[in-house]
């Protein structure tokens, strides 16, 4: 009858409606899951005292992944130069207080930070009119650029053998430093939360949503006249102040830095971590940089030909087999256990 | 700028070339506010070209865009979107990874200056979400609005791009083969939609389908080999001389037309 | 001659040694990405596998370096061909990140491989006796090495100018090069000509390996040392252009030779400045295409 037609279709178009809002609004609440990494590292801190330094150093990784999510795995820019800003954060902070005698902890990576994105609007608003190959070269270039500039004013910036004897404020005053690294790790992961913060709500937002889009479809995008450019520059700029601030941290938890922070090798480490977590994931920097880490903690020591021969069997095997990378895995299984136990 | 007010779009003595192939030639075109369009001819007679000219996707070698008397012709595809030109495109250029619904409060985020904002959850935004719905539903893709756009049949994603100019709240809609690869159940959606616009948007449609350019055109430009060959009363261009020649010529696979 | 000159001649004749060695490495690669529109960033594990054969054949085999080089290059350009047959024509459709990352990943497992059968100490090769000392040019004498990789350079530069311009099969590279498409439509078999680019470029890569030898010496890390300088070469001069290559080889080596010269400590700042530069004014190279 034409009248149930009408309003079963009625209904199903209003219960289509409402879903479909739920859905989109309740996209950014935050889910148990979420939880998992953080009472994870709050674990480690726990189980394994002893192993707190590199426990630090992890989690600089993790931040410098996540820095490098926002544009490679959120706005698509392929670039394998991004250890450019985590140095520039890192030797700010170093050079802040040997010259300045800046050794409050907080302030300086926010200091770190502030220029490593101040720089990053800079070169971003040149080279991102510009894609593909001559974007990657763009990006390979500048970061060699500084590390060469930086070997020739070695006078300046210790060079290849680094600038050694830097030491920081207690934390807020309070907190002193161990020999144990105690007080770096939790120093990290709370500048991580923080970061992580800021990241998750970008990531939720219209500009986040924007940024998908122009990963999704550039052309797209002109055509509905999103300011396209000014988007990437942005997050470019958010993205590099991010590393630079990971690279602060990596000075002040290291109270050592060379110049090896601005090795291609570095920005191609912190790329492959990225794809084995998961792109545009946010988790995937968590479980990427912790795998890798850890990985690499145990296997290179053992044989450093074995470690590239298993970071070269990885890297192939991901992209023919696992493009999403760990998260993706642990995406599909999760799928499959709420499947199973719905029935 | 007020967004609002209906528009005219002109195009005068548009030329565009790519060494030595001249694909747009001298073409002069209006279309004053509520005007109804069709612009029609022979396979690669121009007629994309000519809308990516008008868009900004490629730039002329001569001549200019003009938009409310306002010359436009060296500025962007971002910038004449923001001054209410929409178009759909021969091929489908959505966001195939996301889902439809994500398609449409894009374009409406990125129509409002919603984008701008980094703070907010873009899901806090109820009338955005509720107008997209809206869009949704006047061409029955409501049941899909949460499926990812690459798992659709092509002819709903064609529904998806025509949604998305839409959406745009366009004051001069440009849609290019808009039917094309839509199943005939419900390509009628298309022109019932289109129908029910602002009467003062105005729209140009290329369309190779007679029975719809006749239903929805007040007016016809032929374009053939780059060149406008004849603009007139749907009427008065079926009964033109040479337009059944450039048709006809086609049909017999004779001489005549061009396959340019 | 007087000193300044004297200087400058030798400055110019090592960038021209050092620019004939990016130009016979490079030009595989140019002409691959602008083909195939695969970032491939294996191409410096082929010209290190190049390096190795020879060093193999020389020392193991008693071969002379000449053959040596020649075996290694239509070698290694063979056995380039299962890679491009099963492994990277899977990922022609991909995205430049899953193709940067495959062959990234293929480098790695070079360099481990050859790190464990040849071990991580530099290697050389055995030069016969013709081409080692100085060679008198009538003006002054140079190094006989370098003249001879000159003159290799030039002789290669000459066949494939030649290849490229004067015969069927460049012309159909040509073609697929500007407009793939259309060469298909034409009738030409894209894939073969794939195949044949692609194992020529591993073959030159290998050769340009070979020579490199007597010149850097050879360590399995040569496959990515270089390999950004390959991509400088390739990006500057622009993709899938022969004279784009060999134009940014020459810029690139004396540049950075006289620059090494004038001020050492510099490094490798003159080729990172000049890549920004060019890439800033002509983002697609000398020679590229938008």
């Amino acid at each position: 009858m034409a009248g149930n037609e009408i309003s079963a279709a009625a209904t199903t178009s209003v219960a289509a409606r409402a879903q479909a809002t739920g859905f989109l609004a309740r996209r950014h609440y935050v889910r148990w899951p979420e939880a998992l990494p953080w009472l994870i590292a709050i674990a480690c801190f726990f189980l394994f005292p002893d192993r707190m330094t590199f426990g630090s150093q992890v989690l600089v990784m993790v931040i410098f992944a996540l820095s490098l999510d926002l544009i490679l795995g959120y706005a698509g820019i392929v670039t394998l130069g991004h250890a450019a800003f985590f140095g520039i954060g890192a030797y700010v902070v170093a050079l802040a207080f040997l010259r300045l005698g800046w050794s409050e902890p907080i302030s300086g990576i926010i200091l770190g930070g502030l220029v490593a994105g101040l720089i990053g609007a800079a070169v971003g608003w040149f080279i991102l009119h510009y894609r593909g190959l001559t974007l990657l070269m763009l990006t390979i270039a500048f970061a060699a650029t500084l590390q060469e500039s930086g070997n020739l004013r070695s006078d300046i910036t210790g060079g290849y053998d680094g600038l050694p004897g830097l030491s920081f404020d207690p934390l807020l005053g309070i907190f002193q430093y161990d020999l144990y690294g105690h007080t770096n790790y939790l120093y990290a992961l709370a500048v991580l939360a923080v970061i992580f913060f800021f990241v998750r709500r970008i990531v939720y937002s219209p500009f986040g949503q924007a940024l998908t889009g122009i990963r999704e479809n550039v052309r797209r995008m002109n055509a509905i006249g999103s300011p396209v450019h000014r988007r990437l520059v942005t997050v470019y700029a958010i993205s590099a102040a991010i590393a630079g601030v990971a690279g602060g941290l990596f000075t002040q938890t290291n109270a050592y830095v060379t110049l090896t922070v601005f090795d291609f090798d570095f920005s191609a480490k912190v790329m492959v971590m990225l794809i084995l977590g998961g792109t545009g994931r946010l988790y995937g920097a968590f479980l990427g940089a912790f795998v890798y880490m850890v990985m690499e903690d145990n296997l290179s020591k053992f044989s450093p030909t074995f470690w590239q021969l298993g970071i070269g069997l990885l890297l192939v095997f991901a992209v023919l087999f696992a493009r999403r990378g760990l998260a993706g895995w642990v995406e599909d299984v999760g799928h499959d256990l709420r499947r199973w136990v719905k029935r | 700028m007020n967004a609002g007010a209906p528009a005219t779009l002109e195009v005068q003595k548009l030329n565009c070339s790519f060494g030595a192939l001249h694909v747009t030639r001298n073409v002069d075109l209006t279309l004053e506010r509520g005007a109804r369009r069709a612009l029609i001819g022979p396979n690669g007679a121009g007629k994309t070209t000519l809308v990516n000219l008008i868009t900004g996707v490629l730039l002329p070698t001569d001549g200019r865009v003009l938009l409310d008397g306002a010359d436009i012709t060296a500025t962007t595809q971002a910038f004449r979107a923001r001054r209410g030109i929409a178009r759909t495109f021969q091929i489908n250029q959505l966001f195939r990874g996301l889902t439809v619904l994500e398609n449409i409060c894009m374009t409406i985020g990125e129509r409002d200056g919603h984008c701008n904002n980094l703070w907010r959850p873009a899901g806090a935004r109820q009338a955005v979400i509720d107008e997209a719905l809206g869009h949704l539903e006047s061409l029955r893709l409501v049941d899909d609005a949460l499926k990812l756009v690459r798992e659709l049949p092509y002819g709903r994603q064609r529904l998806v791009e025509i949604a998305v100019a839409l959406a745009q709240k366009p004051r001069v809609l440009l849609l290019d083969e808009p039917a094309a690869g839509v199943p005939s159940s419900e390509s009628h959606l298309i022109l019932d939609v289109v129908a029910a616009l602002d009467p003062d948007i105005a729209i140009l449609i290329i369309e190779h389908d007679m029975d719809v350019v006749m239903r929805f055109a007040r007016e016809i430009t032929v374009l053939v080999q780059g060149a406008v060959l004849t603009q007139g009363k749907p009427a008065d261009i079926m009964a033109d001389e040479q337009v059944r020649a450039v048709y006809l010529g086609q049909a017999r696979g004779a001489g005549g037309g061009g396959h340019g | 001659m007087s000193h300044y000159a004297n200087i400058a001649v030798s400055v110019l004749f090592d960038g021209l040694a050092y620019a004939m060695f990016l130009f016979i490495t490079s030009v595989g690669l140019s002409v691959t990405m602008g083909l195939m529109n695969f970032v491939n960033l294996a191409h410096g594990a082929f010209a290190m596998a190049g390096g190795y054969v020879v060093v193999s054949l020389t020392r193991s085999l008693g071969i002379d370096f000449v053959p040596s080089l020649a075996f290694a290059a239509v070698a290694v350009g063979a056995a380039s061909v299962p890679f491009e047959r099963y492994l990277y024509r899977r990922l022609y459709k991909a995205t430049d990140l899953e193709q940067v990352l495959l062959t990234i990943g293929l480098a790695f497992i070079a360099i481990a491989s050859f790190t464990y059968f040849y071990g991580p100490i530099p290697k050389s090769v055995p030069l016969p006796d013709w081409l080692q000392g100085d060679v008198n040019l009538g003006f002054r004498a140079f190094p006989t090495y370098r003249a001879f990789l000159i003159a290799v350079g030039a002789a290669l530069i000459a066949v494939l100018w030649y290849a490229f311009e004067r015969t069927n099969i460049g012309a159909k590279i040509r073609a697929a090069v500007d407009n793939r498409r259309m060469a298909e439509s034409v009738g030409i078999n894209v894939d073969r000509l794939f195949t044949l680019t692609f194992a020529l470029g591993s073959g030159l890569a290998a050769l340009g390996g070979g020579l490199a030898i007597q010149l850097f010496g050879l360590t399995p890390s040569f496959a990515v040392i270089y390999l950004v300088l390959f991509l400088i070469v390739v990006a500057v001069g622009g993709l899938g252009s022969l004279k784009g290559t060999l134009l940014a080889a020459l810029v690139i080596g004396i540049i950075d030779t006289g620059g090494k010269y004038v001020f050492p400590v510099a490094g490798n700042l003159f080729i990172y400045a000049v890549t920004v530069i060019v890439l800033l004014i002509k983002p697609a190279g000398f020679y590229g295409r938008e």
